[in-house]
């Protein structure tokens, strides 16, 4: 049986083709030389040259992090490229017409039309292609509202002041030795403003796509919530199949002013790597929000590729009543190997967090939850609630737990629950006695395991993750 | 609808069926009756191609088709039911969804439009009314938290939402009360038809009195040993079953 419980969750990566796009990609290396460069051919101001310069001196002398619970070979920093755009993208396209049908035929491979008129309704799209944003949809129609969303690249020539005002103020340059790197050498990304009192019109959400072989891709993305304002926001990745490892190295910043809220969502799906562990995605990500009065930020996040994941989306809670909520599906197969979780900092009165792990772990995979719940002396009334669920399919992979709390407030509420669970060969025998193959069987299970977290998700990507983890939801009539 | 001639299986390397023939027809209902041990629940095992269970030798036919050469899913999807000793629990995944992923497998396999989700529904209620389960069992995860009683029902309800073939009851009765039990027979005498065969495995008289069988069967270390009318029944529950290995030789009147 357990032979059947592996063929169900053995799936080939169908995101993993890769593109005959002509692009100018940087000899590998990385010294200020390159940086300097990479400044110059995005047209950068001094300021943000400098900025990048100083987090490169810092990163410089950081230590390589090794507490996660992941086992990699070390990373030659210097053997990869960092910097990689489409030739076609030298004289910016002005319209979707312009842009190289090679390219618009990879997104529409991977089902993101990027033409506006195909478009899921209501769903503006920045795409990330290697190292460059290469469209952003539905920009004019965001305008009307007042909301501004485009690449990271052209925020910094256009709206300096909100870039300078925010890039780093919720991940600091220094603040660890991936985020120092991404701060030096970052290339595209998206920005997002939404101004006071605004509810953004539609859903946001970015593409990245990895294409060129030993790059790497450093992204940033920084969402501003002014003051009452509402906003949602999607990312999803994909890479092809390589027998390399390649690097990504994100940074996300959220901003949440008073009363603001965010719900920020990833459905993440970057080449995990084959049976035995060869290429696939090192995904070091670092993806915080500060949230200020009154204000709420939700991180969810469905995670299935990548053959080293380490990422703790966080809140820092520092207005009072503000609000931090992260639901978390993390899936391992093959070799893959995740670290994640998330810290929630509880600074202000009356905050609250919520934290809803489910990890899923098949073949020889490894799936970590790691979390911090700080209440800090000012957290009058703080509470906390975590639920940390693992379920393990078949008898060859791990799941852990590493939960820290720190409590330095006694009228702050910590709540900790966990549990492990398994697929049994008797569950998989009762739906296949009554005709449910054991793919259909393993899938619903998972996908029961996982409802919590999916109903989190907007509609549309609930769908996909649920394809993701190959659940189709046509069976859910209630 | 059943041929089983000379079955010997295993389960970790000890032969349980040591040479077991059975014929049903359709329509019929037979009883199993035999000591603890003897075999019954692993019977109902090898006829839905559990892995675990071997089969040494024999022959399984079923509808005219050879058995052991099919998947657990295509005896399923061809018609056949097991309603298990001990149903388990599949937490989060609601009976409503297990169901219905269960009846569109099974229509798919015939080549049957699936039914509509308000078609189900309806069906899925009717269903619980006549297990009488509350129809808010069907939100609930596949027997989660469900009582013994309310485990065996809910083996009843998918059995009637599926419309089997041929019904393998293992020991349904076992653990009912009185009027639990009267329900299940009930819910069983409602499907008998011209065409659909039950075999049901049991300890007790009691339930027969209500299902009336066709024959009894007495298993016993892996054989059947006697067969006869329900009649059977009544002196297995009076006399216990040592006074059939006195004799030796009476067994296979079918």
């Amino acid at each position: 049986m357990t032979d059947q419980i592996q063929k169900a969750i053995s799936r080939e990566y169908e995101a993993g083709f890769t593109s005959s796009i002509e692009s100018n990609t940087f000899e590998p290396g990385l010294d200020e030389e390159v940086i300097a460069r990479l400044s110059a051919i995005k047209g950068e101001p001094q300021w943000m040259l400098d900025w990048r310069l100083k987090a490169f001196a810092s990163w410089k002398k950081m230590p390589e992090p090794h507490w996660a619970h992941i086992d990699y070979p070390k990373i030659d920093f210097q053997a990869i490229s960092y910097y990689s755009s489409p030739k076609s993208m030298d004289d910016k396209p002005k319209s979707l017409d312009e842009i190289d049908p090679e390219l618009l035929a990879t997104y529409e491979k991977l089902g993101i039309p990027l033409l506006e008129q195909q478009m899921l309704a209501g769903v503006a799209v920045d795409a990330v292609f290697d190292s460059v944003s290469v469209v952003t949809t539905f920009r004019e129609k965001l305008k009307e509202a007042g909301v501004i969303f485009c690449s990271i690249s052209e925020a910094i020539k256009e709206y300096p002041e909100l870039v300078q005002k925010y890039l780093g103020s919720v991940v600091p340059r220094t603040d660890n030795y991936y985020a120092a790197l991404n701060s030096a050498v970052f290339t595209d990304g998206s920005f997002v403003y939404v101004p006071k009192g605004v509810r953004c019109p539609m859903e946001l959400s970015t593409y990245f796509r990895i294409n060129e072989q030993n790059t790497g891709q450093f992204e940033r993305t920084l969402v501003i919530a002014d003051e009452g304002s509402h906003v949602s926001y999607l990312e999803g990745c994909s890479a092809p199949q390589r027998d390399e490892n390649q690097l990504h190295a994100a940074v996300v910043e959220l901003v949440a002013l008073d009363d603001a809220q965010i719900k920020y969502s990833t459905v993440q799906n970057w080449y995990p790597g084959d049976e035995q562990g060869r290429g696939g995605i090192y995904n070091f990500v670092t993806k915080r929000a500060m949230c200020h009065k009154n204000a709420k930020v939700s991180w969810t996040q469905v995670e299935t590729g990548s053959a080293i994941t380490w990422k703790y989306p966080s809140c820092i809670l520092r207005g009072d009543n503000s609000v931090g909520e992260f639901y978390s599906v993390a899936l391992t197969r093959g070799r893959q190997q995740a670290d994640t979780g998330t810290k929630m900092i509880h600074l202000g009165k009356n905050t609250r967090s919520t934290i809803i792990s489910k990890g899923i772990s098949a073949a020889q995979s490894n799936n970590s939850y790691r979390g911090l719940v700080k209440m800090m002396p000012t957290a009058e009334g703080a509470r906390n609630y975590t639920q940390c669920d693992s379920l393990l399919i078949g008898d060859q992979c791990g799941a852990h737990t590493f939960p820290y709390i720190e409590s330095r407030n006694p009228t702050a509420i910590v709540e900790h629950e966990a549990t492990t669970s398994k697929v049994s060969d008797d569950q998989l025998f009762l739906c296949q006695q009554r005709g449910i193959n054991s793919e259909k069987a393993v899938s619903m299970i998972v996908n029961g395991f996982c409802k919590e977290v999916f109903k989190q998700l907007p509609m549309e990507f609930a769908v996909e993750a649920g394809k993701l983890l190959e659940i189709s939801l046509e069976g859910s009539v209630g | 609808m059943l041929s089983i001639k000379n079955l010997k299986a295993s389960i970790a390397g000890k032969t349980i069926l040591k040479g077991l023939d059975l014929t049903v027809n359709p329509g019929e209902v037979h009883a199993i009756m035999g000591p603890n041990g003897s075999g019954k629940s692993t019977l109902g095992y090898v006829l839905s191609g559990r892995e675990a269970y071997i089969v040494e030798e024999g022959s399984i036919l079923f509808e005219g088709v050879d058995l052991l050469t099919m998947g657990i899913e295509e005896r399923a999807l061809a018609g056949l039911f097991l309603a298990f000793q001990y149903p388990l629990e599949i937490p989060g995944v609601s009976n409503l969804e297990f169901l219905k992923a269960a009846v569109d497998a099974q229509r798919e396999a015939r080549g049957e439009p699936l039914m509509s989700s308000k078609e189900f529904l309806n069906a899925a209620r009717e269903a619980c009314k006549a297990v009488r389960l509350p129809t808010e069992f069907l939100k609930r995860g596949v027997n989660e938290g469900f009582s013994g009683g309310e485990k065996k029902r809910n083996d009843i309800l998918q059995m009637l939402m599926l419309q089997p073939k041929l019904c393998i009851l293992d020991e349904t009765d076992s653990g009912l009360d009185i009027d639990a039990l009267k329900l299940v027979a009930d819910c069983v005498n409602s499907q008998r038809d011209a065409k659909r065969s039950f075999v049901v495995v049991t300890h007790y008289q009691r339930l027969l009195d209500y299902l009336k069988p066709d024959y009894v069967h007495v298993l016993s270390e892996g054989k059947i040993i006697k067969s006869g009318g329900p009649s059977l029944a009544s002196e297995l529950e009076e006399q216990g079953y040592a006074w059939l290995d006195r004799q030796p030789g009476e067994e296979k009147s079918l």
